[in-house]
């Protein structure tokens, strides 16, 4: 039952090549980086309070998931999620003055990094407990909104939960119509996935009889077309998990990084950013400073704002 | 030495004293030594005993459950507090039940150990205090760290009880110093309970107020003690127990005075502090002046930014205040 996307090679450079993003595509990608990285400046300037955990090197994946998702589907992020809202809602002052308790803040700081609600998003910090609650939404829409879809983010590590579990078989046997999203970057926090799980996502679908893609590749363009049949057959209540094989370039969250320097030298091989300044270098380099300096600009912006208000009892 | 660093060490101790001891959670390996290296360098000693888990609250509790059902110590940590709600089924429904549920008393060692608490800007999910959806489970203790309390004896005393504990760590005191450094005030300790006077002996013998509360929140305490003592001349006793529940209030009678005091981090409703009230009522009322009063959080959520997690959780100034109020009213 699963279907793998590998990459095509270039046949000059020995790896894949990736094709040539819309300029929008590139925006939004270099947006997403650029956000992250200036959240780990922040953050080392003493900026920033609490935690936070970027998806550096995982930037594609909502992206290239990004025209595939409409406004009627409803998205369920997790701590690693600010791609996932940037790439739903663009909106990186929102997001940014809620993990820094600015005016303006999406949940008006409450929430931070890892928990926002906004209309048809919501994230939140405990693993496994959304794909229950995606499946309630799920059997919801397809009641309500036919065509409609909810779909959840989880890493590779949230499938120790059993929750997990319990979802998915609600999903195949009600036919719901819930796309099953896996950032597999190949650790949880500090624990490499061959430690913590036995067997494949591939296998664990397949034991609910649930269609599971596995994407090799991080060229948005291919991801795109392949999985575009695939979201359809979920719109007709057929439950879908695709697995992203992809690379957490940073720490988990902040300064916690353990890994060996081959591995982390691993995941920046594999880094889309490198591998496209270096296929496309005019175009990537046409957008990337304005990127870094847009976010520049939001962060100097929100920073300057007054600390957002809430009251504790409302 | 700092706070973690002797709850390190005594896990080390108990690994080494203890041949069938084994701790268990998310991360605890070296390098990584868990999320707030608190099993560092265990996995390196003991490579059989330290077992790293998937992200499976409910599983590992369960397997620490039966570790200690065939004759084992189990340390199992909860990753944040919070999630100990994942493990609640085992810890209610089986680990407590099965001490005393089969007829005759079946012994079981095992700790779950939860970093709990906020302050520290983590959100309303990995910030929380649930100490008290815990209180009154026949067959599981609750026990707080605290900077008074060595955590070697701490852990004796919750595996030598055979039955399952839960131990409470608020994360802000990791790095703070063990014991109390302030010169205003002296520790002294009673059987499980710490007992902190104004150093001065004639203060110390009659406390305008005693304040009981937990090891996360006794340096607060003492923080609103200071500027009482100072700016008041209110002169204060703080009672901090190791054990939450089952409560020893016999063991508070002889340090209590007619103005009593109660401070947790908890959101308000049925909180611990309110069962030890009510057993302070139980054995005291006759001393009081006036019922105990109870500090706590506010009924919220806590937020992440640190301008609103600070109004929601409690503060010096806080119990300050309820001291105030209660010598006045
Ligand atoms: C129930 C629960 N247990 C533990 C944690 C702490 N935690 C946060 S992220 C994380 C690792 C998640 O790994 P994975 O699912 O692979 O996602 P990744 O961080 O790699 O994106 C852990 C253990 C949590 N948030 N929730
Ligand atoms: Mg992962």
């Amino acid at each position: 039952m699963t279907e793998t996307l590998v990459p095509a090679l270039d046949p000059a450079a020995g790896r894949p090549g990736l094709s040539r993003l819309a300029d929008d595509d590139l925006e939004l990608l270099l947006l997403i980086r650029h956000f992250e990285l200036e959240l780990l400046r922040l953050y080392g300037r003493g900026e920033l309070n609490g935690t936070t955990h970027t998806c550096l090197g995982q930037e594609y994946v909502p992206v290239a998931l990004r025209p595939l998702l409409g406004p009627a589907d409803f998205v369920f992020s997790n701590h690693r999620g600010h791609g996932h809202y940037l790439a739903r809602f663009g909106d990186a002052h929102g997001l940014l003055a809620e993990i820094m308790g600015r005016e303006g803040a999406v949940c008006g700081g409450v929430g931070g990094s890892q928990h926002v609600h906004r209309d048809g998003y919501l994230s939140t910090g405990v693993q496994g407990e959304s794909l229950p609650v995606a499946a309630g939404v799920a059997l919801h829409l397809r009641r309500t909104g036919p065509g409609a879809l909810a779909c959840v983010y989880i890493g590779d590590g949230t499938w120790g939960e059993g929750a997990v579990y319990e979802a998915l078989n609600l999903a195949a046997l009600w036919r719901l119509p819930l796309l099953v999203v896996v950032e597999n970057n190949g650790i949880a926090q500090s624990t490499p996935t061959a430690s913590q799980m036995a067997g494949t996502v591939a296998g664990r679908a397949a034991a609910f009889g649930i269609a599971h893609r596995l994407v090799v590749s991080a060229d948005v363009n291919e991801i795109r077309r392949e999985l575009e049949p695939a979201v359809a057959r979920v719109r007709e209540g057929r439950p879908l998990v695709v697995e992203f094989v992809t690379h957490r370039l940073g720490p988990h969250s902040k300064g916690d990084d353990t890994r060996s320097p081959q591995a982390i030298r691993a995941a920046q091989e594999n880094d889309w950013y490198g591998r496209y300044a270096h296929d496309h270098p005019e175009h990537f380099h046409r957008f990337d400073g304005p990127a870094r300096a847009r976010v520049r600009g939001v962060a100097d912006e929100v920073a300057a704002r007054p600390p957002s208000r809430w009251s504790p009892c409302a | 030495m700092r706070v973690a660093e002797n709850l390190n060490a005594a896990l080390h101790g108990l690994l080494d004293d203890d041949p069938t001891a084994y701790v268990l959670g998310e991360d605890v390996l070296d390098p990584y030594g868990g999320a707030f290296k608190i099993t560092k360098g265990l996995s390196t000693r003991f490579p059989d005993r330290v077992i790293t888990t998937p992200i499976s609250e409910g599983a590992l509790t369960g397997v620490a459950a039966g570790l200690a059902l065939t004759g084992n110590t189990a340390v199992a940590e909860i990753m944040f507090g919070d999630f100990v709600t994942l493990a609640f089924d085992q810890l209610c429904n089986f680990a407590a039940k099965s001490v005393s549920m089969y007829g005759s008393r079946l012994p079981l060692r095992m700790v779950v150990r939860c970093p709990t608490g906020g302050g520290r800007g983590y959100g309303p999910t990995h910030s929380q205090s649930l100490q008290k959806h815990f209180v009154g489970v026949p067959g599981l203790a609750l026990y707080e760290m605290s900077p008074f309390h060595d955590n070697r004896e701490v852990f004796a005393a919750m595996v030598d009880r055979g039955e399952p504990c839960l131990f409470f760590e608020d994360k802000v005191l990791y790095t703070r110093p063990m014991g109390q450094a302030d010169p205003l005030f002296e520790v002294r300790r009673d059987g499980g309970l710490a007992v902190v006077d104004p150093a001065v002996p004639d203060l110390a013998g009659r406390p305008d107020c005693v304040i009981v509360a937990p090891g996360g929140t006794a340096h607060r305490a003492l923080g609103a003690m200071r500027s009482l003592l100072l700016q008041e001349e209110i002169s204060c006793r703080l009672l901090v127990p190791s054990r939450l529940y089952p409560l020893d209030a016999e063991a508070l009678l002889p340090y209590l005075g007619p103005v009593v005091v109660v401070a947790e981090e908890s959101t308000p409703g049925g909180t611990w502090g309110g069962e030890v009230a009510h057993r302070i009522h139980q054995r005291a009322w006759d001393r009081l002046r006036g019922p105990v009063r109870l500090v706590c959080s506010k009924a919220s959520v806590i937020p992440t930014a640190a301008h609103l997690e600070r109004e929601v959780l409690v503060t010096e100034s806080a119990i300050h205040h309820a001291v105030r109020e209660a010598l006045r009213g």
